[in-house]
């Protein structure tokens, strides 16, 4: 399915990150990255797999906290909100996991009613069942509401991840790897999916992958995190059309004979 | 000349190779103190999850019943059966109930279940808990807006330490049993003698330790599981390494708590 054109607002930055750094130990993954997600785009953000793209989503979730910099989130700065804050912050914002984190020991069901009930006080058990159906018909998957994790294939839970994550209708959704370890015909649903999320829930979001298909079928932007740094952001075809030999590979391994 | 020089050589690593180990024990001491202090912080705050401790409490108490009771029954057995001959010796087979009632009351039960209960639930807990850390389950609860803290460490410590003293009560009860049908076997004392004589020396400290013993124990097997199996890295290697953990150290703080305990009631004595 051919991307939507995206209802962008670059007037409104949802996500403002300036002189961004992150190490572990003498590793410096992260160095000063600046990156702006405006209202109802999707960013991919591109990479080899070691250069720090699932810890910048994670350090804009407040998972981790970072050496220096800033991180705005919907007019917040993660690293200095109090925990409270952050809690309230975290429901708006979707994050789906590279491996689903399903919830092993509960139902589809129980999965999906887990954040529900937690955030939403005094919600009544006809609204849970609403707001379950709907999603599940959402991602196409009503059919596996009692079905344990473990009975589900690989794209099936990273739907089911995705119908968690919007059960509390985020105002920005957080991909890490959504493609990883997928057939092609998965690959090309999930990232319809993804497309879908941003039409149906004026979500804005990044997606954090290696998979150029993904990129080119989802991306309204991509950013290359190259050396601990976004050396290139632009459309996909500003981006590769280079012939930086950090770059170019990418390109040539996914689209050329 | 060489030697010493190799020698000379090897000292300076060897003594940076101790004060790491020293200063990582340190760390460790510190993190752990955070955890429990975190757990008593969070614990008495709402939202409680009640639900979940009832089911973690049913959990605690069916993955051990079966094993417990039958360990139970077994000491009692095996234990009046092995006191017998000395008692016999001195002629004072009669105070069989009482010897084999102080035994599991003051000591085995609450031993025994928390030795039962530190191999199967606390490596359970650990397992469990390190496995849902390393696949992001624990990522997942915190970035929805939940608390993983409160809703598996709290829930997990509360059961523990609710579950192993009736455990350790019903492994008492079953102890005696066990003692009571060798006594019984052997002297043909009935049950009302049985049980007068066996409770007869027993004082309300006696109780209380017991039950404070157990209690402790149970906190500890909840703590330690948990706080192996929610610190876990590595993937699975470090789930490995928090179900093992978690039995190790349960098992060696419970004896430690087993002799200040004792001293402790002791004093009340």
């Amino acid at each position: 399915m051919d991307k939507q054109k995206a209802q962008i607002d670059i007037n409104n930055t949802v996500v403002k990150i300036r002189g961004l750094e992150k190490s572990f130990g003498d590793y410096d993954v992260l160095r000063g990255i600046d990156l702006d997600l405006y209202q109802g785009e999707n960013l991919v953000v591109l990479g080899r797999s070691g250069t720090g793209k699932s810890v910048l989503i994670k350090l804009i979730s407040g998972l981790l906290m970072p050496d220096q910099g800033s991180i705005e989130v919907l007019g917040n700065d993660v690293t200095a909100i109090s925990e409270k804050e952050l809690q309230e912050l975290r429901i708006r914002i979707g994050f789906s996991f590279q491996n689903s984190a399903l919830y092993d020991s509960m139902t589809v069901r129980k999965n999906l009613e887990f954040p529900l009930v937690r955030n939403r006080k005094g919600i009544t058990r006809a609204e849970i069942d609403k707001n379950v159906e709907s999603v599940l018909d959402a991602v196409g998957l009503s059919q596996t509401i009692n079905q344990m994790p473990s009975e589900l294939s690989g794209g099936q839970r990273k739907r089911i991840g995705i119908a968690r994550t919007l059960i509390l209708n985020p105002e920005i959704m957080m991909y890490d790897e959504p493609t990883a370890g997928l057939d092609p015909i998965t690959c090309i649903e999930i990232n319809d999916l993804i497309n879908e999320v941003q039409a149906n829930y004026k979500t804005s979001s990044i997606i954090i992958t290696h998979d150029l298909t993904c990129a080119k079928q989802t991306g309204d932007r991509i950013a290359m995190l190259l050396d601990g740094q976004f050396q290139r952001v632009g459309t996909f075809n500003e981006v590769f059309d280079t012939d930086d030999k950090r770059v170019k590979p990418f390109y040539d391994y996914n689209f050329t004979e | 000349m060489a030697t010493i020089k190799s020698i000379r050589s090897t000292i300076p690593s060897r003594y940076q190779k101790i004060k790491d180990n020293v200063s990582e024990f340190f760390i460790m001491l510190d993190r752990v103190y955070s955890f429990v202090l975190r757990f008593f912080k969070e614990v008495f705050l709402p939202p409680y999850e009640f639900k979940e401790v009832v089911k973690q409490c049913y959990e605690v108490g069916v993955r051990s019943f079966t094993l417990i009771s039958l360990t139970g029954f077994i000491v009692g057995v095996i234990f009046t059966k092995q006191s017998r001959p000395s008692l016999t010796n001195f002629g004072a087979e009669s105070w069989l109930p009482s010897l084999v009632s102080i035994a599991i009351m003051k000591a085995l039960a609450p031993l025994v279940t928390a030795l039962i209960a530190a191999g199967k639930v606390g490596s359970s807990i650990g397992a469990e808990l390190g496995s849902m850390r390393v696949t992001e389950q624990i990522d997942a609860m915190e970035v929805s807006g939940t608390k993983p803290f409160k809703f598996l460490v709290c829930t997990r410590v509360i059961a523990t330490t609710i579950a192993i003293p009736l455990l350790a009560t019903y492994t008492a009860l079953i102890a005696l049993l066990g003692g009571y049908l060798n006594v019984s076997q052997n002297e043909g004392t009935s049950f009302t003698t049985f049980m007068e004589q066996a409770f007869e020396p027993l004082t309300f400290v006696d109780f209380w330790a017991s039950l404070s013993k157990a209690v402790v124990f149970g906190f500890t097997i909840g703590i330690v599981g948990c706080y192996q199996g929610y610190n876990s890295t590595k993937g699975t290697e470090g789930v490995g390494k928090a179900a093992n953990g978690a039995v190790v150290t349960a098992m060696f703080l419970v004896f430690i708590e087993e002799v200040l305990i004792v001293q402790i009631a002791g004093w009340f004595r």
